[in-house]
């Protein structure tokens, strides 16, 4: 991807918002989440994709710093799937510790975490170094800037 | 689009008009006469107006055709703008394309194949960078991968640039492509063939744009179009040789020896199978690279022992800040052995990121530094070419240093190059020159670009290209409702600096296209248009 600041966030709030919904609308049902109401499930599942979205959007300013120690300015599609590693294990531990608000301490199983985190990354990954271009063919030529 | 000069020398006569340029010129010749009113042709009247009637067109009896939107040039750069508008709703009836070419990747695909790019080979252009398909979806790698089953391409598009080398398409498949989407939109309904000679602005709005159509073609020697829209893609105006080269080409007469990489020239590796050579390249782009893996291939596949010598005028040994006389951190190139290593042309992010941005606001002195400091020759980093550079050096058959020349003489059957090194002077004997420098010439050697800078208040650009607007309106040639338009290297300098690249060329045509859809000539491409036609160009039927 060639992103700007403005890009990254944008795209990073309206792709995970979209695709990030509508996979966790499927998906929680399904996740081993352990016995309970589905609505305390997609409680669950949509608090801990708005966390993603909100710490996404500081890391899109960390991501844009070391950008610029790139020479060509460019953030290589590598990048953008590894980073899920940083980002996953800081929303985990986040949940876990009972920070997230709205989600208590030890509350969610890691594997239902990676199911759901795994899926909705690589989905968008997918996405935005694919088929976005032919919905918007503005935006790759805009930093990846919708509005 | 100059008319086929005098050439010294051989010369493939299929070669494109564009090369032709690059041969010594005649003459200047003397100010034109015009011809007899009446006679079809150019009349002094016409010659010397800035701004044509009607009735003066009647006058020299040159008859008119209205079309509301004339591309001039028929090569790379007018067909992804056409095709845009194709796909913008724009008929194939309500638009020309003038041009000296019989299909539009015909200049590209001589100039890639002399400069050691046959089809099979590589091309330097990312994946989702398709002049026949605006969106870039499905990517030359991804089609790569399920055409031939060639899924390790993929891994390319995934790990470039730090465990792989950038993923490039095969010359070949991009012509096919081409070929496809010129079937796809009508291309060859749209193209009439030809010399233009001149575009001039129309009393009353628009422009008048003068073709010569090949002898006998048509009853008159000019024909003329009366189009709303113009749009320039003429490509480059035509090469330049280093001055030293030049004149040695000139005094000596010799074509054979010192030749240009973007000239036939296979004579040299032909020579060079038969009896050890040696051959002086002179440059550090590209095309330098391409020429010297032709060398080096040749070396490994039929055990030729030629000798390469090398000469860099700005000699990379490091990495380095191209116009910043301290390494900076965030602006670091890096570079070895005399070259300056780059993915493409430009830093990447000029396609659409963040340097695009930047550039988009810079004017002037200001924009002119930044083209300094992310340009100057470069060259893909690349590991086979790495691995072989590194044996000739160690085995003593690849010789390279920093240099500028100052004359040549014969001496034998050798071109001995005086050269100015770090070192003091040094004379270099060589039996071939290879002049891989690319060096542009100026826009005003085009006839038809100096026609516009002479007669229709057309400006510069800080860098002494077209001056045109972020929408890639030619500033000052506003006629009426009309607009000029121009897109390719001519218009480098601009608020983009990647025009003359496949992608580059894509972003113009969408400038170019949106601008259009504000003016109402064509339909702005939205999501629903947008994927409506991706559709179609997937079933290849007809936008």
């Amino acid at each position: 991807m060639l992103p700007t600041l403005g890009g990254r966030i944008q795209s990073r709030i309206v792709f995970l918002a979209i695709i990030g919904g509508i996979i966790t609308l499927i998906l929680t049902p399904i996740l081993p989440l352990g016995s309970g109401a589905l609505s305390a499930k997609y409680k669950t599942t949509f608090l801990i994709l708005l966390t993603v979205i909100v710490l996404g959007v500081i890391w899109e300013f960390i991501y844009h710093l070391i950008m610029q120690w790139r020479w060509e300015k460019d953030w290589p599609t590598f990048f953008g799937l590894v980073t899920l590693i940083n980002e996953g294990v800081v929303v985990y531990l986040l949940a876990d510790y009972g920070i997230v608000p709205g989600i208590k301490a030890h509350s969610v199983p890691l594997s239902a975490f990676l199911i759901d985190f795994l899926v909705i990354w690589i989905c968008v990954w997918l996405w935005v170094n694919g088929p976005m271009r032919v919905v918007n063919v503005r935006w790759r030529f805009h930093g990846g800037r919708l509005v | 689009m100059t008319n086929t000069p005098d050439l010294p020398g051989s010369i493939d006569p299929s070669m494109p008009a564009t090369i032709m340029r690059s041969r010594p010129a005649k003459p200047a010749a003397s100010a034109e006469q015009g011809a007899a009113p009446g006679s079809g042709d150019l009349t002094d009247e016409l010659l010397n107006t800035d701004q044509w009637t009607d009735a003066m067109i009647q006058r020299a009896g040159i008859p008119v055709a209205d079309i509301p939107f004339v591309s001039i040039g028929g090569g790379i750069g007018s067909f992804v703008t056409v095709d845009y508008l194709r796909i913008a709703g724009v008929p194939a009836n309500r638009m020309h394309v003038l041009s000296n070419l019989d299909f539009p990747w015909q200049t590209y695909e001589y100039l890639t194949r002399v400069s050691q790019i046959p089809r099979p080979e590589r091309i330097r252009s990312d994946s989702a960078s398709r002049p026949d398909n605006i969106w870039g979806f499905p990517s030359y790698a991804l089609t790569e991968a399920f055409k031939e089953g060639n899924w390790a391409e993929l891994w390319h598009v995934f790990a470039e640039p730090m465990w792989a080398d950038f993923y490039t398409p095969k010359a070949g498949r991009v012509f096919e492509g081409l070929e496809r989407e010129a079937k796809r939109i009508g291309w060859h309904q749209m193209l009439v063939k030809g010399q233009v000679r001149m575009v001039r602005k129309r009393q009353g709005g628009g422009y008048f744009i003068i073709l010569t159509p090949k002898a006998g073609a048509t009853p008159t020697k000019r024909v003329a179009y009366r189009a709303e829209y113009v749009h320039l893609a003429v490509g480059y105006p035509g090469l330049r040789y280093l001055k030293e080269l030049q004149d040695f080409r000139t005094k000596h007469q010799d074509y054979h020896h010192v030749v240009s990489a973007y000239e036939e020239h296979e004579h040299i590796y032909e020579a060079a199978r038969t009896k050890p050579v040696t051959v002086m390249l002179r440059g550090g782009g590209i095309v330098a690279s391409r020429v010297l893996q032709r060398i080096m291939d040749d070396r490994e596949k039929y055990g030729t022992q030629t000798q390469i010598v090398h000469l860099f005028r700005t000699f990379i040994d490091g990495p380095h800040s191209p116009n910043e006389k301290t390494l900076r951190a965030w602006n670091k190139r890096s570079g070895s052995n005399g070259f300056a290593y780059q993915g493409f042309n430009y830093p990447k992010s000029v396609w659409g990121g963040q340097l695009k941005a930047e550039m988009r606001k810079l004017e002037g002195e200001a924009r002119l530094t930044r083209y300094k400091e992310m340009g100057g020759t470069n060259t893909p980093w690349r590991r086979r070419w790495q691995a072989q550079m590194g044996n000739g050096r160690r085995e003593g058959w690849y010789h390279i240093m920093q240099a500028t020349v100052d004359d040549m003489r014969i001496e034998g059957d050798k071109i001995v190059s005086i050269a100015n090194t770090r070192n003091g002077k040094l004379e270099i004997p060589a039996d071939y020159i290879i002049d891989c420098t690319g060096l542009e010439a100026d826009i005003a050697e085009h006839r038809v670009l100096k026609d516009l800078l002479d007669h229709s208040g057309v400006g510069r650009n800080p860098y002494g290209r077209l001056d045109v607007e972020r929408t890639f309106e030619l500033r000052g040639t506003a006629s009426g409702p009309g607009v000029i338009y121009a897109s390719g290297a001519t218009t480098l300098g601009g608020y983009f600096p990647g025009v003359d690249t496949f992608l580059g060329l894509q972003v113009a045509a969408q400038e170019i296209c949106d601008d259009l859809a504000r003016r109402r000539f064509c339909k702005k491409i939205g999501t629903f248009r947008s994927i409506s036609q991706w559709i179609k160009w997937a079933r290849n039927k007809q936008p």
